[in-house]
């Protein structure tokens, strides 16, 4: 399956390993990933906050080209503020007839041209679990992470992107904890896995920035789990690159590593670990990753052994599939 | 005028009345001149202008005229026919005239409350005047159509409204058959523990009415059933009931309850328990159930999923349990139907934030009420989700599902009612909890319900106006942890607050029934929207419905409480009584005819009728209207490809001669024209 | 504009609801009931919450809203616009803000971290290079603003982020800049700032 590809400006180098574990775990799954030629930066959530129709013109350059170049009609952006701008900036032309026109101008003034509609901007979260498959995904797994207890971190862009609707639940998401379990891991189901990690909010105030990420690692800490799993370069350099500052900011000692999800997709499928990216984390992985077994942990035995049990029924919640 | 081709029926005499209404009227139309302009229609004997037509000295003067100036056709030029028609074909009809040789020319809401132009205003006001004229002289005298009226009455729906509504008729001496799916009537209003603001105890007060309805001998109880198909029309609906089997025979069973103590098989109690309690696979909702007869789940009966057990038909004294019981499909005529169908509770279980069904300390309101109530899985202890805890602190969360596009957008009126209770009871049974209740806007309208929210400010509980964000088990501090957390600003402070409690109950709104939409259809009404039938009309006729002889009452015409609830179903009651007693209604004629003489049975009328009035006569071949069924919307005249469908009083003739009549100085451009050739 | 028929001259309201794409004009129904304020994870440090700045663009109190911080501490996680009962998309209303705040030069005025410069930093490299250049952000805005904390991040953080080969020390360009030049060149003279 043929997909355009946006890499966004931080897989280049901040985010390499996102970007090198993304390729590599694509080519058993079949998909073909063809990066636009000459994409620019998509503007993050800076240029919005100063020029509207700069901001969506930056933007819609990406969109013309990949409509000119791609086989495609599929883009592909791992990285989920690049999701959302992409995907924002095809809703809001589609939507406002009078933005659509300026937008229209700008870029005829490159000698471009973009019909809001023609492409279909999914995140790489999406195109794995919507387009490829959970049973795809099971089938290339020759090494399950046994034993390996990953917290799925989501962030805030791809269950919630604006008045758009997402694929997945924008409070409580669950496909990429549906493709950690299909790798054998042990899924933390955390209740801050959509919280926001701060964004930008690390160069503007510190202090407001580590009192998210903080929140954030002691939630998956208090949750026991060894890893925390993400899918968006800023969480992962917020939560990675800035641990060291909350544990000397609030006297804590979280020592999490945080991974893109694609990585462990890639352990599973048993590719080696340097054709990963692993290593570039802050925050070591080797420790977390040695508790990975070669057999399936054994089911946890109920607390409640011989006690009547007077607690009340719960509400049954709907099938989660 | 006098150009125009003399009406073959040009020994109408007409009488054109313009009405003023005051300034309504004459402040923008010269009616003067109107009525001098009618008179120079061949067939106007008399034309006047007058300032109140609707008055008695302005429906005097049709009289009068009709007497002393022997008219023969009557043409009011004043406000729409939705005000005065009925006024002013009775006066044609005192004068001596069949009321519908009577014809109106909206010269008003079509007019001059249209158009601040003068000039504009009164040149139409002719040309209606001029229709209405030319249409009236081929109108044809209609006579009304009388129906009967059969005295007994379906009531759908065994809750409070129908409960109410049936003994209003039975204690009247009517007939009146109750339906209800449950196998025990009593409603959403047997599942609640204290009523506001009286805090009398619900079922103290409601099942002395559920023993009167099952002791009425008016009254023939149709409980574990369903209405199945609905025929006819009002005063003669045939309707077939589908009683569901409960595998009890009602004549041996005397409600001991030892086949439920016997069963072996328990299961969640969903429906009445609100999924907090269980019940065994034969059961009764409750002990004060009405009919005392138990129902058999097949569901989740061992017997009928793995055919062993039967121990219920064993220890039965009275054999009464009979595993071979089929449905039994029950029919009967009624005249007229009430539908008191109640509703569903919101599910919040659809706001993933609220932690409701992940979170085990998050309750519904339903959950609490039965938590509450005395004879609830923990006798009447306020605890935990593990039964045995007392919380020490509880929020009590409003607007749940409600006053939100997302979810529902109307308010569902009796939650800020309801969360008072609520805080109360924990109170009472918890006199050291902390109660938080978050709300918007606290709503308490009705009478004594204001004096409650002050009782309740001064038991303490403490009023945080800030919508709920979100309930979370995630703590951000020791002091959090194994709590509860309930974020939410506290707008009057302007702070946004971290709340960490025990317990959070969640007010859910009300919602119409999941199948009410299902329900409308058989019934031929409508739901609105938000899935709640509709009434005829919101201010004045909010217990009828467009469909004649059909009611509606209580929640299921739109969220209400338990006093407006009783007072429609009274209302409704009130309504079919009136019919009963006049005992014959008369019904508009303004209904189409098929010529079957002339009908070649291509039934293309049969299915665009949208009341289903059509029926196919397959010995003859041919279509019928079913005169009292039809509303006279004109779908089928005009689809007709014969066009041998009469639509009474709106006649090709009568329509054509109108559109003649208003389009006068078009037609007499078009004559001059020739005339000049 | 409203639904209703009214035809006063636009007020603070009607500016920023004309400016902002999506179906801003629910801002007019907004019930002042706090959900988004509840759920704003940057909420305790804004000068206002968001729910009572909105109170204040009602008011019209054009000044005191431009010069909130609100804005600029806005995180983009979209919590409000998801659960707000009357579906007032909330973060596009922040980032019209943003740039009205800009456009009125009360930016200087807002606060000591400078987030309106940030913003434009990060922009200038963009145009210039056609892709983001973090370090030459982070470096131009701390070493104008902080100059000390400049200098921990930079043998800190900084120091960690370049050893493992994650950080860049010169941008990157990209190839047709001309091209994207002259498009956002037009976009300047369509748009205007706000």
């Amino acid at each position: 399956m043929k997909y355009g590809y946006y890499p966004g400006c931080s897989m280049e180098k901040n985010a390499r390993s996102y970007h090198t574990s993304t390729l590599a775990v694509a080519k058993p799954l079949g998909i073909e990933l063809i990066e636009i030629d000459d994409w620019n930066c998509c503007g993050a959530t800076e240029y919005i906050a100063i020029n509207k129709v700069p901001a969506y013109a930056l933007v819609s350059r990406n969109l013309a080209l990949a409509a000119d170049q791609g086989d495609s009609k599929n883009l592909v952006a791992p990285c989920s503020a690049c999701y959302l701008n992409l995907k924002k900036a095809d809703h809001c032309l589609q939507e406002n007839a009078e933005l659509k026109e300026k937008v229209d101008i700008s870029l005829d003034a490159g000698g471009l041209s973009y019909d809001p509609g023609s492409i279909n901007v999914q995140h790489l979260l999406e195109t794995l679990s919507v387009d490829i498959g959970l049973d795809a995904i099971k089938a290339q797994v020759k090494k399950p992470l046994h034993n390996l207890k990953v917290a799925p971190y989501y962030g805030c862009l791809v269950p919630r992107p604006g008045t758009m609707e997402s694929f997945d639940d924008p409070e409580h998401p669950i496909s990429m904890d549906k493709i950690l379990a299909v790798l054998g891991a042990t899924v933390v189901d955390f209740p801050l896995k959509a919280q926001c990690c701060g964004g930008h909010m690390t160069q503007i105030s510190e202090d407001t920035a580590l009192e998210l990420i903080r929140r954030l690692l002691k939630n998956a800490a208090d949750n026991e789990a060894d890893l925390i799993a993400t899918l968006c370069p800023m969480c992962q350099l917020n939560l990675d690159a800035y641990q060291d500052a909350v544990n000397s900011h609030f006297g804590t000692n979280f020592k999490i590593p945080i991974v893109y999800f694609t990585q462990l997709m890639g352990l599973a499928f048993n590719i080696p670990a340097d054709e990963l990216g692993f290593g570039k984390e802050i925050v070591s992985t080797k420790s977390a990753l040695s508790k990975i077994t070669d057999e399936a942990p054994k089911p946890k035995r109920s607390r409640e052994r011989g006690k009547k049990n007077a607690s009340l029924p719960m509400p049954i919640m709907a099938e989660e599939g | 005028m006098t150009d125009m081709k003399k009406s073959p029926t040009e020994q109408e005499r007409v009488g054109v009345y313009v009405c003023h209404c005051g300034s309504n009227i004459a402040g923008t139309i010269d009616v003067a001149e109107v009525a001098k302009w009618a008179e120079k229609n061949p067939n106007v004997v008399v034309s006047r202008e007058y300032e109140f037509m609707c008055s008695s000295t302005g429906q005097e003067l049709i009289e009068n005229d009709i007497k002393e100036k022997g008219l023969t056709r009557i043409v009011v030029a004043s406000c729409s026919p939705h005000m005065h028609e009925k006024t002013f074909r009775e006066a044609t009809e005192r004068g001596g005239l069949n009321p519908f040789l009577f014809e109106m020319a909206n010269i008003r809401e079509h007019g001059s409350w249209a158009t601040n132009d003068k000039n504009a205003a009164t040149i139409k006001a002719k040309a209606l005047v001029n229709g209405a004229v030319e249409r009236v002289v081929h109108h044809a005298p209609l006579e009304k159509i009388p129906v009967s009226i059969n005295p007994n009455t379906l009531i759908v729906g065994g809750g409070i409204a129908g409960i109410t509504a049936a003994l209003e008729l039975a204690e009247a001496g009517r007939k009146v058959f109750l339906v209800e799916r449950e196998g025990t009537i009593g409603g959403h209003m047997a599942q609640i523990d204290k009523t506001f603001p009286t805090l009398d105890c619900s079922a103290c007060i409601l099942t002395p009415k559920m023993v009167d309805v099952g002791q009425n001998d008016n009254i023939t109880m149709l409980s574990y059933s369903e209405v199945e198909s609905v025929e006819g029309y009002i005063g003669n609906f045939n309707i077939t009931v589908r009683k569901k089997a409960r595998c009890v025979i009602e004549d041996l069973c005397t409600s001991c309850g030892i086949c439920e103590e016997k069963c072996p098989q328990k299961v969640v109690d969903n429906d009445y328990g609100a999924g907090i309690s269980t019940r065994k696979a034969i059961y009764r909702s409750f002990p004060q159930a009405v009919p005392g007869y138990p129902v058999l789940d097949k569901e989740n009966c061992t017997y009928f999923q793995t055919g062993k057990c039967k121990v219920c038909e064993q220890v039965c004294p009275t054999h009464a349990i009979d595993f071979e019981q089929e449905d039994e499909l029950i029919n009967f005529d009624v005249g007229n139907i009430i539908l008191a169908t109640g509703y569903d509770l919101f599910d919040a279980r659809k706001i993933p934030q609220y932690g409701y069904g992940r979170l085990p300390n998050v309750f519904s309101s339903m959950e609490f009420e039965r938590m509450v109530n005395a004879s609830g899985p923990t006798s009447g202890h306020i605890v935990l989700r593990d039964g045995e805890t007392e919380p020490k602190s509880v929020a009590i969360v409003h607007c749940v599902g409600s006053r939100d596009q997302n979810y529902n957008e109307y308010c569902s009126k009796v939650c800020c009612m309801y969360s008072l209770k609520f805080a109360h009871l924990v109170h009472e049974h918890l006199p050291e909890a902390e109660v938080f209740n978050y709300y918007i806007d606290m709503r308490t309208p009705g009478k004594g319900y204001e004096e409650f929210y002050h009782r309740l400010l001064n038991e303490g509980t403490h009023f945080i106006r800030g919508r709920v964000a979100e309930i979370s088990d995630a703590n951000h501090h020791a002091d959090e942890e194994g709590k509860l957390v309930v974020q939410a600003e506290n707008t009057l402070l302007g702070i946004q607050q971290r709340n960490a409690v025990d317990m959070v109950i969640l007010s859910a709104g009300i919602q119409s029934r999941h199948d009410a939409e299902d329900v409308s259809k058989l019934f031929k009404m409508g739901c609105d929207y938000d899935g709640f039938f509709n009434e005829r009309h919101p201010k004045l006729a909010p217990v009828s419905t467009m469909t004649d002889g059909v009611f509606i009452a209580g929640a299921c015409q739109g969220p209400k409480d338990i006093p407006d609830t009783v007072a429609q179903a009274g209302a409704a009651a009130s309504q079919v009584a009136k019919l009963i007693s006049q005992g014959t209604v008369m019904m508009e004629p303004v209904r189409a005819s098929i010529r079957e003489d002339e009908c070649s049975g291509c039934r293309i009328c049969n299915t665009l009728c949208p009341y289903g009035a059509i029926e196919f006569d397959a010995e003859k071949e041919v279509s019928r209207v079913i005169t009292a069924l039809c509303q006279g919307c004109g779908t089928c005249v005009a689809a007709c490809p014969s066009s041998v469908i009469d639509g009474a009083h709106f006649t090709n003739t009568q329509v054509y001669a109108e559109l003649k009549g208003i389009l006068w100085d078009v037609q007499e451009e078009v004559i001059a024209k020739q005339e000049a050739i | 504009m409203t639904d209703t028929y009214t035809s006063r001259p636009p007020t603070l309201i009607d500016k920023i609801i004309a400016e902002t794409p999506g179906k801003a004009s629910n801002l007019y129904a907004c019930l002042q009931c706090g959900t988004c304020a509840g759920s704003c994870p940057s909420g305790p440090d804004m000068d206002h919450s968001p729910r009572s700045l909105f109170a204040m663009i009602d008011s019209g109190m054009e000044d005191q809203v431009l010069m909130s911080n609100t804005p600029w501490y806005c995180v983009s996680c979209y919590y409000c616009m998801v659960r707000c009962p009357q579906e007032i998309p909330i973060t596009d209303i922040m980032y019209t803000l943003k740039r009205m705040a800009i456009e009125a030069g009360h930016f200087k005025e807002i606060d000591k971290d400078k987030a309106p410069e940030f913003s434009e930093t990060f922009m200038d490299l963009v145009e210039n290079n056609g892709r983001s250049f973090e370090l030459g952000v982070v470096m131009r805005h701390h070493l104008r603003y902080h100059p000390i904390s400049a200098v921990k991040l930079a043998t800190g953080m900084g120091l960690k982020m370049i050893t493992k080969g994650r950080m860049d020390f010169t941008p990157s360009k990209i190839k047709n800049l001309p091209q994207l030049k002259a498009i956002l060149k037009k976009a300047k003279e369509l748009g205007g700032v706000a």
